[in-house]
């Protein structure tokens, strides 16, 4: 069974919501990384995304862009990312998402790319500029694996959530606003009635990303979702702790209440 | 009419969902309004009226000579309004812009004419206008940045990434993803996720179209050879467009090689591009094997670009259009060599297009005809072909 659907049967099972955090790969180094990823675990995280950075990344913010760009600096490689999954697989089985921009996955090579997801141990793709009429190339090579591809729905989306949400696998990503990854001060008025149509047409858990960066933003979110997802705040807080990670352990566990 | 999302397996729509939406709204729009007898009559008395067109199909006699080959014809964007061939596009996607309610505009632009051709539109239009530029380029090309902001624009400086055209379209498309909702993204080039590339190509054919009738008026038939330069490739797509029928028209598509395609510094995604997907489209990109885009450069900042349009993908593989390329060294030669013999100072971009010609009139028949598309004229480069000759000024 894919971890992210064990992993949402044990919340279900329990009444609880799924905290979901983001780190860039390779942010630093990917040993820290791998220490990273062990250190969310430890503080509650219930799946956690890693994102392969990108040259171009369109549909990110000034503090992932800006941990994109160190790790890029820092020599990162997608064939060497695929070693420390395989790496993490060793000591944890916690759900992970790779949220990769499609520009990676051709440059390194469609079936060479979900070949090394699979191989290492990722369960699932969060593609943030693949949309659904693009899917002809990725989507045939991930039928009869475990590797989902997450669907990311936006507010406006509107008449497209059934077409993206039906047959979806793993989780439904909702983006929560207009706009790039970043924390935000408010949310869009039509977030809540958004969500509710995504819940009529599919059983998949929708867990709501971009711009959530507090225990409140949590809170509100959980009422409404199956969980949220939280990047920038916690990618901030990783270059500003100089080294002191339990800045970051802390606010995890806040957010996981 | 033939209207697919898809130059063979080039081009689609590899943006965030966000967009989708407003894509598709902006195709219909596109579809429905541009086809109209209406927006085909604006738009036409704003090319005549506003942009002085149809502009000159001008025949080179001293450069013929000099040349020793096939007659030579330049097609002179660069007296448009504006001093290129931006402004044609421009005026169509704000007329469109206009017609959808929208009354904020945004654009990207690396050389800056497309920044002071969208500035221009959004004064003629009393629109808000806010144009991306890279920070490096700003610096290149000071001039224009002040054209902008004396035309009421503003522009905003990008320093992510290279700080170049590419950055500056991220950030362009970053803001546009935030506000398209009362927000219309005027791209400047046949770059883009679909409808842009074919809108550009549209709003743009009008140079070829014009080109085909003055060349058969002039001479009583087709030239055996255009050139054109190719950035992301709005003037070539242009220029090339009206004659992909014409099969006995050779069609020259040329890209900056910059300090030599051997030397890695250069701006070909011709030469030294694979299949990859780059600010929403799929097309050939300047990458490495994990698929991250690479530097690029030119002596232009107007081909300062690591892909090209994907008709242009397209027109490639099917081998429609041959596509080149020329140094720096040689785009500047042509440059001088244009001022001196004619009388006439082209923007480095087509100083690029002049300059293959250059190399293959010579061994082309006198009795056959060479048209080159100037796409733009060279007085915001003059600081740079100063310090490119080491001169002060």
């Amino acid at each position: 069974m894919n971890r992210i659907d064990s992993k949402f049967e044990y919340l279900k099972e329990n009444n609880k919501k799924a905290l979901i955090p983001y780190i860039c790969a390779g942010d630093d180094s990917l040993k820290k990384t791998e220490e990273t990823v062990y250190l969310l675990e430890e503080s509650g995280a219930d799946i956690i995304e890693l994102g392969i950075p990108y040259s171009d990344p369109l549909a990110d913010g000034p503090v992932v862009q800006a941990a994109a760009l160190c790790a890029l600096n820092n020599g990162f490689k997608i064939s060497s990312f695929f070693d420390t999954v395989a790496q993490i697989r060793e000591n944890s089985q916690i759900p992970l998402v790779c949220m990769v921009y499609y520009s990676s996955i051709i440059g390194y090579g469609c079936e060479k790319f979900v070949e090394g997801c699979i191989r290492s141990g990722i369960d699932g793709l969060i593609v943030p500029d693949l949309p659904y009429e693009e899917y002809d190339e990725l989507m045939p090579l991930l039928e009869n694996t475990e590797l989902y591809l997450i669907p990311l729905v936006a507010i406006t989306s509107w008449d497209r959530i059934k077409m993206l949400v039906e047959k979806s696998r793993g989780f439904v990503y909702c983006v929560s606003s207009l706009g790039v990854t970043g924390e935000r001060k408010s949310f869009d008025e039509r977030v809540d009635t958004f969500i509710k149509e995504v819940k009529k047409y599919t059983d998949t858990p929708a867990c709501i990303g971009f711009g959530i960066s507090t225990k409140e933003d949590v809170e509100r979110f959980d009422k409404i979702a199956d969980g949220v997802i939280v990047g920038s705040a916690i990618v901030r807080r990783m270059h500003e702790c100089n080294g002191d990670m339990n800045m970051v352990k802390d606010f995890v566990r806040e957010l996981k209440g | 009419m033939e209207f697919n999302k898809d130059f063979g397996i080039y081009g689609g729509q590899f943006v965030p969902e966000t967009l989708m939406t407003v894509l598709k709204v902006l195709e219909k729009e596109y579809l429905e309004y541009c086809s109209t007898e209406e927006f085909k009559k604006e738009y036409m008395h704003y090319m005549k009226q506003y942009v002085g067109r149809p502009s000159v199909l001008y025949f080179a006699d001293r450069l013929t000579k000099e040349l020793g080959g096939a007659k030579v014809y330049l097609k002179r964007e660069d007296l448009n309004h504006t001093g290129a061939h931006k402004i044609n596009n421009a005026i169509g996607q704000a007329l469109l812009a206009k017609h959808m309610g929208k009354t904020k505009v945004i654009a990207e632009t690396g050389a800056g004419q497309h920044g002071v051709a969208t500035a221009t539109v959004a004064a003629l239009f009393g629109m808000e206008c806010e144009v991306y530029m890279g920070a490096e380029d700003i610096e290149r090309q000071k001039l224009n940045v002040f054209r902008m902001e004396l035309l009421g624009a503003k522009v905003i400086p990008v320093t992510s990434g290279t700080g170049t055209l590419k950055d500056a379209t991220n950030e362009a498309i970053r803001t546009w993803v935030a506000r398209a909702e009362d927000t219309f993204y005027i791209i400047g080039s046949a770059v883009g996720p679909h409808p842009y590339p074919t809108m550009v190509r549209d709003f743009q054919k009008i140079i070829g179209e014009e080109t085909r009738k003055q060349i058969l008026d002039m001479e009583g038939r087709l030239p055996q050879r255009v050139y054109a330069c190719v950035g992301g490739g709005s003037n070539s797509i242009g220029m090339f467009y009206p004659f992909i029928e014409d099969k006995a028209v050779e069609l020259v598509g040329v890209e900056a090689a910059g300090s030599g395609i051997e030397t890695g510094k250069h701006a070909s995604a011709f030469a030294g591009g694979r299949t990859g997907v780059l600010h929403g489209m799929k097309t050939y990109i300047l990458q490495d094997d994990d698929g991250l885009i690479q530097p690029v450069y030119s002596v232009s900042a107007g081909l300062d670009y690591p892909g090209v349009g994907p008709e242009h993908a397209y027109l490639h593989d099917t081998g429609r259009v041959r596509y080149t390329s020329v140094t720096d060294d040689e785009a500047l030669s042509a440059f001088q060599l244009l001022c001196r013999t004619e009388g006439i100072m082209p923007a480095i971009e087509s100083s690029h297009a002049l300059a293959q010609a250059v190399k293959e009139v010579p061994e082309m028949g006198k009795d056959e005809i060479a048209v080159i598309n100037l796409s733009g004229r060279g007085d915001k480069d003059v600081h740079t072909v100063a310090k490119y000759l080491g001169k002060e000024i």
